[in-house]
């Protein structure tokens, strides 16, 4: 089999140097996380897979659909990756974006040979593609939870621009633990469609202070949604998948118990909360309204001792 | 079929149900005479992180008891409920555990079988109905991913333009037939007669084969015909000790 | 969709051995190109798929004056347009041709 060589873009700079996640691309991403050199593409753009249904619509495709699924090493550590393009369709699932990372779920499921670290760009379900969209969500989710109870660690990262929205929120749930920055933003009914139904005074999406405090990376964390909160680096999401690689939540009843006795006491303690500030001046914040205009430093300092903890209870 | 006569037909030996504002769960006998468990959102209700919660909670107490009973999710729900509270309290989280305690009981031995009677869609779709290993419809369901006004908004399109794609192309617009062919739906029954015997059919058919169906059932309806292809080539290809 | 095809017959081979590489994204005001090197040394291919239409002129400006500058014998440019400005194209050909050319790591 001929070896896929890694593409090299001229002006990239090399891992770990200072460019960040958010402005990454999805490549970007893969290059700098994982061990130079040693990432295998499968079903990569030279065999062209591309949307049978963006023609339709009068859109243009990318050769890979906008998710690229391989292999590779992390630290030595042989792993299978999946990382989306947060800039093609706002990294949507679409039928072939999907069907890629369930195939590479379900080898993980059977082989039982490496974790999976799934990096998260994705407004949900690529609309033009709906149906498909959401078959492969659904055929994802159950994907990673069954090869999380063949043993197999499958670690979500979400920082992009896209965030990870609707369906791809619902998988990131179903993972065996998330790191997440602050520009991560993870929720199911986007701020727009819960305006639209709703109305802006339930929800303003343009505030932009509102929608991070209550579906951004801080907040995540804090409530225990999210096992890591990283720095907004290639480096810091490196350390955090090693990190999780070596300590993260076993599926299965046990897990599933703790989790249901995670989420009912979130129920219990933040139910009747109407804002994040409020649930964070309940967990014990000092300065509630400060939380989001801290640096990472600073943040972790006041959110560490305050923030529920992910049990490794998912 | 209203839910009642459906439950009728479904376990004519009747059924305990429990629940409230929409939300069910409780258990019947089949015609076998053994147990099954159901759970339901009904009544088109919109599931938010409590309702998730509590069926979750149920199905846990099933799992704990260890019968292996089989599960019927019942399902005439809208979308998930859309509210700022929701997401504030981590709602993905909510019904990715719900989908996942359903996604569990299939692995350590509960059948599950959905059964869509009215509608669905997006994220409620995904938690209930689409997190069981074999969905089955009532002929007048009617499940989505998005309405299609919400569609033609979102990807700025008229609404004719759309109307007029989707005669020639199931892969987006919502009703029981495109989910059909696309795979989500395995089969839809006949309320002309009875439906016990239909699910001790869809429970005999479930035995007999494993794994998750649906890209092939889309490629061979032709709903869907790529994903199975580009999911077998990649399960290939990442499989491949190298 | 428009598609566009583009054949030359240059006199500088593309440098370097790797086979393919792979630049940009297919974003609004973006484009990607796939290079690989698939074709005889005096020969250049550039196809474009763009969704936006009547500009094929500007198209074979923009290619035209690639293939004058670079070197790019041998290659196939396979463009995807998200709706890219004339100068991000010309960025983005150039870019591919200096990625091919690159040693492989």
């Amino acid at each position: 089999m001929k070896p896929a060589l890694q593409p090299a873009v001229p002006g990239e700079p090399s891992y770990g140097a200072a460019i960040t996640w958010y402005e990454s691309t999805a490549r970007q991403r893969i290059a700098g996380l994982l061990d130079r050199g040693s990432f295998n593409e499968f079903v990569g753009p030279m065999q062209r897979e591309t949307s049978p249904h963006l023609a339709m619509f009068d859109l243009p495709a990318q050769f890979d659909d906008g998710m690229i699924v391989g292999r590779g090493t992390l630290d030595g550590n042989a792993v299978l990756v999946a990382a989306q393009e947060g800039r093609f369709m706002g990294g949507s699932f679409g039928e072939v974006h999907g069907a890629k990372l369930t195939g590479l779920l379900r080898a993980a499921r059977d082989t039982q040979s490496s974790a999976v670290l799934i990096l998260f760009d994705t407004g949900g379900v690529r609309l033009q593609e709906a149906n498909a969209g959401e078959l492969a969500i659904a055929e994802i989710m159950r994907a990673v939870y069954e090869a999380r109870l063949a043993g197999v660690p499958v670690i979500g990262l979400v920082g992009g621009r896209a965030g990870c929205f609707g369906g791809g929120g619902l998988i990131a749930a179903c993972c065996s633990a998330l790191a997440v920055s602050e520009a991560g933003r993870i929720s199911v009914s986007g701020p727009e469609v819960i305006e639209t139904h709703r109305g802006i005074e339930e929800f303003d999406s343009r505030d932009r202070a509102l929608v991070w405090r209550t579906t951004g990376g801080k907040h995540r964390w804090l409530c225990g949604s999210a096992e890591r909160f990283v720095d907004d680096s290639i480096g810091a999401f490196r350390e955090a998948a090693l990190a999780l690689l070596a300590h993260h939540a076993a599926a299965g009843l046990d897990s599933l118990l703790r989790e249901q006795a995670r989420l009912e006491r979130r129920l219990v303690r933040f139910g009747d909360c109407d804002d994040a500030l409020h649930i964070w001046r309940a967990m014990g914040a000092g300065l509630p309204a400060a939380l989001p205009e801290l640096d990472y430093a600073g943040f972790m300092e006041q959110g560490a001792p305050i923030r529920e903890a992910s049990d490794d209870a998912r | 079929m209203t839910l009642d006569e459906i439950l009728q037909s479904l376990f004519p030996h009747g059924c305990q149900l429990d629940g409230h504002d929409g939300i069910l769960y409780g258990q019947a006998t089949r015609t076998t005479g053994d147990a099954v468990q159901i759970i339901g959102v009904t009544n088109g209700v919109a599931p938010g992180v409590d309702e998730a919660a509590r069926l979750s909670r149920y199905l846990l107490d099933v799992l704990e008891r260890g019968q292996r009973e089989p599960i019927v999710v019942l399902v005439d729900s809208s979308s998930q409920r859309m509210s700022k509270r929701d997401e504030l309290l981590g709602l993905n989280e909510y019904l990715a555990h719900l989908a996942k305690c359903l996604i569990y009981a299939d692995a350590c031995g509960h059948p599950t079988i959905g059964l869509l009677y009215g509608t669905t869609a997006a994220g409620a779709f995904l938690a209930t109905a689409l997190a069981t290993r074999t969905l089955v419809a009532l002929p007048g369901a009617h499940p989505e991913v998005m309405d299609l006004p919400s569609i033609a908004r979102v990807t700025k399109l008229p609404i004719e333009t759309l109307e007029q794609k989707a005669q020639t192309n199931p892969i987006f617009a919502p009703g029981l037939d495109n989910l059909a062919r696309t795979g989500a739906v395995h089969q839809i029954w006949d309320p002309q007669i009875p439906l016990a015997p239909q699910l001790e059919s869809a429970l005999a058919a479930q035995a007999a084969h494993g794994g998750d169906v649906r890209d092939q059932l889309g490629l061979q309806r032709k709903g869907r015909l790529k994903a199975a292809h580009i999911r077998a080539s990649v399960y290939r290809l990442a499989a491949d000790a190298g | 969709m428009e598609h566009l095809v583009y054949r030359f017959n240059v006199d500088r081979r593309a440098n370097g051995k790797q086979l393919y590489a792979l630049v940009g994204v297919v974003a609004s005001g973006d484009l990607e190109v796939l290079v690989e090197r698939a074709l005889p040394d005096s020969h250049c291919e550039v196809i474009v798929n763009t969704a936006v239409r009547g500009f094929a002129d500007v198209w074979e400006a923009v290619v035209g004056d690639f293939v004058a500058r670079r070197p790019a014998g041998g290659l196939r440019l396979s463009v995807n347009d998200g709706g890219a400005r004339p100068d991000m194209v010309s960025l983005r050909l150039a870019q591919a041709v200096a990625s091919i050319a690159e040693d492989a790591r």
